[in-house]
């Protein structure tokens, strides 16, 4: 024990709740989370949640179509609003990923053991959500079955990319980023794949978890290797992760368009992404827990500690707001000065009135302990910090386009029942991936928990 | 030395990781060298308990950042200057800073695809059957709650009766021959 940690029955430590519920043995979490997948009934409540997602998806697919015959002017963009809705998800959603790296990464090398039972389902997250994101530029392209040209390849046309682009950098922060998050998701699943190879009780069963979890047999030697790979990529995802949305910000940052053009947006855009991410893995949290009586796994202390770090990285993002507002007096640019302006009493300022009251107003009540174990009241504002940080999004975009240098150059925008139809498209298409996989993988890391045990279990002797 | 070619060793079945890195040790000490143990998760201790050298995960992991980096920067600079050579305002052909994002992912990339598949490769995966897998207790237990250690056949020291009867007395709850296919 260090020598500034508080004693045992100190009011501090007793104030926490455990990580993980008493009583709970190797045998106890391994029955319980692959019970999820393997022997319990398909309940009414996951078949219509996944009907409800799937008829979404539906309409994802309808839009998509329809784009495809028509083009991009079924959308609300145009002269000078080129970007809109497509980049405003692309951004929101890749944000959203965000948070499941930064669980299963940085906390792992922080050493935080409240990580445990939230990093599987969080990378999953990350996983739907860069998949989300990465319909959007690939649809917003026009035509997206050119889309092989933003990729290094011999053309016959001696053509290359332009490496000196952001949006050029996007495709491989992007992908870099879906192939890495995927690689360490699989990576943590190895160990439970054989858990349910050698549980399931059907043949297909143990032929798709024996071919998925490859032969891992738990040898010493085998893990040995598997924790400094683990270590290795937590350490790789880390920067990894910072890198991705500052190489969006840098779409933004690089331009010169007024509202865009500034040094703050890399750190402004991470730690937005974080607060909207923590945001997504509250709002999937606390319904999983609830319906698979999840709660001595994801206990009190996970949904506080989670909002804490959505009230730490808040308080970020409304210190660049500040800055961006203060910037634009203190530099006396004029097109600036007008922009902020334009914020505030153009005609798009409900929406940046609507976002400063959800994403930097709402959140103060999380300084109470109160407000912070209040499960329904978590439950909402995790949607409310989402809604704002999709509502900033859109203020940057729309609002700085449709005033930029010129007066002729002004326009409006207004999104087209196709823009919400893809959104709320892809929304369907991520709950209803995350339906699945909540039936076919553990959303817990089985073995992570039964080191959990080990370790708690020494702590009380 | 009784060596028959269808064993592949036998396998004990502790109840907790102490008891297993306990029966490692004195495995070790009285002389085996061929052995292995199978945990549920990573138990600490039991690497050193091996004597596991260091692996060469960070190795590979090392080799294949470098080469996701170097190679992902001269590529670019090799399109720039080379092959597909723009004046874009008179701005030099090799401009480096802005070639540093895609160096960087593709350094991560490189680095991070070849830990997993070094790590893979390394542990002989995927091999979808091994002889432990013959062992209904082994495949029961081994990737839920209990902790085996092996002796194998090819260990000079082994001896089927004489290895097994020396794991019971290590407090094992089950030994159990395991038969090679």
């Amino acid at each position: 024990m260090s020598a500034g940690q508080p004693p045992i029955d100190s009011p501090e430590i007793r104030r926490l709740s455990p990580v993980l519920g008493p009583g709970h043995t190797f045998t106890s979490v391994t029955d319980k989370i692959s019970s999820i997948v393997l022997t319990r009934p398909t309940s009414l409540g996951w078949v219509a949640g996944f009907a409800i997602s799937f008829s979404l998806v539906m309409i994802l697919t309808v839009a998509l179509a329809w784009l495809i015959i028509k083009g991009v002017g079924i959308w609300g963009i145009n002269i000078p609003v080129g970007w809109g809705f497509a980049i405003v998800n692309f951004v929101w959603w890749i944000g959203i990923g965000h948070a499941g790296t930064l669980i299963s990464a940085i906390l792992f090398l922080l050493n935080q053991k409240w990580r445990t039972s939230i990093n599987r389902f969080a990378e999953a997250m990350t996983l739907f959500a860069v998949a989300c994101a990465g319909i959007f530029p690939l649809i917003h392209t026009g035509r997206p079955w050119m889309a092989y040209y933003m990729f290094p390849y011999p053309s016959t046309m001696y053509l290359w990319p332009q490496f000196r682009s952001p949006l050029i950098w996007d495709v491989f922060a992007v992908s870099t980023y879906g192939t890495v998050s995927l690689l360490f998701w699989f990576v943590g699943l190895i160990p439970d794949l054989a858990t349910l190879r050698d549980r399931a009780l059907t043949k297909p069963k143990q032929i798709i978890y024996g071919m998925l979890a490859m032969g891992w047999r738990g040898s010493a030697r085998h893990w040995h290797r598997y924790q400094s790979a683990y270590l290795l990529l937590a350490g790789l995802a880390t920067p990894l992760v910072l890198s991705v949305h500052t190489v969006v910000s840098f779409d933004f940052a690089i331009a010169i368009v007024p509202g865009w053009h500034t040094t703050i947006f890399p750190p402004y855009f991470v730690a937005g992404a974080i607060y909207s991410g923590f945001a997504m893995v509250l709002t999937i949290a606390i319904p999983l827990r609830k319906a698979y009586g999840l709660e001595d796994f994801i206990t009190m202390r996970h949904l506080e500690n989670m909002a804490m770090v959505m009230l730490a990285t808040g308080l970020i993002v409304a210190y660049g707001y500040f800055f961006e507002y203060f910037m634009s007096i203190y530099s006396a640019n004029k097109f600036d000065l007008y922009l902020t302006q334009m914020r505030f009493h153009g005609p798009y300022s409900h929406f940046y009135y609507a976002l400063i009251l959800c994403n930097i107003l709402t959140p103060q009540l999380l300084w109470s302990h109160k407000a912070r174990t209040n499960i329904p009241l978590l439950f909402v504002m995790s949607l409310v910090v989402n809604l704002g940080m999709w509502l900033e999004r859109f203020v940057i975009v729309v609002i700085s386009l449709t005033r930029d240098f010129m007066p002729s150059a002004w326009g409006r925008y207004s999104a087209t029942f196709w823009d919400y139809a893809t959104f709320a498209g892809t929304i369907g298409l991520f709950v209803m991936l995350l339906f699945l996989f909540v039936r076919v993988m553990p959303a817990i890391s089985i073995a992570e928990m039964r080191e959990l045990v080990a370790e708690t279990s020494e702590e009380h002797q | 030395m009784e060596h028959r070619s269808h064993v592949y060793g036998v396998v004990a079945e502790f109840k907790t990781e102490h008891e297993l890195v306990h029966a490692v040790e004195k495995t070790r000490d009285a002389g085996y060298r061929r052995i292995e143990a199978y945990t549920p998760f990573p138990v600490e201790g039991l690497s050193e308990a091996l004597a596991l050298k260091r692996n060469n995960v960070p190795l590979i992991t090392l080799i294949g950042g470098l080469t996701g980096g170097l190679g992902g920067f001269f590529f670019q600079y090799w399109v720039c200057v080379i092959a597909y050579p723009l004046n874009i305002a008179g701005r030099p052909l090799n401009s480096w800073p802005a070639f540093i994002p895609v160096t960087f992912e593709l350094t991560v990339l490189g680095a991070a695809l070849s830990a997993v598949f070094g790590m893979l490769a390394l542990n002989g995966l995927p091999r979808p059957h091994h002889p432990l897998f013959n062992v209904h207790r082994f495949v029961k237990h081994a990737t839920s709650d209990r902790f085996f250690l092996c002796i194998e056949a090819r260990d000079p020291k082994f001896h089927l009766s004489d290895s097994a009867r020396f794991l019971h007395g290590l407090n094992a709850s089950h030994v159990n021959e395991v038969e090679d296919d």
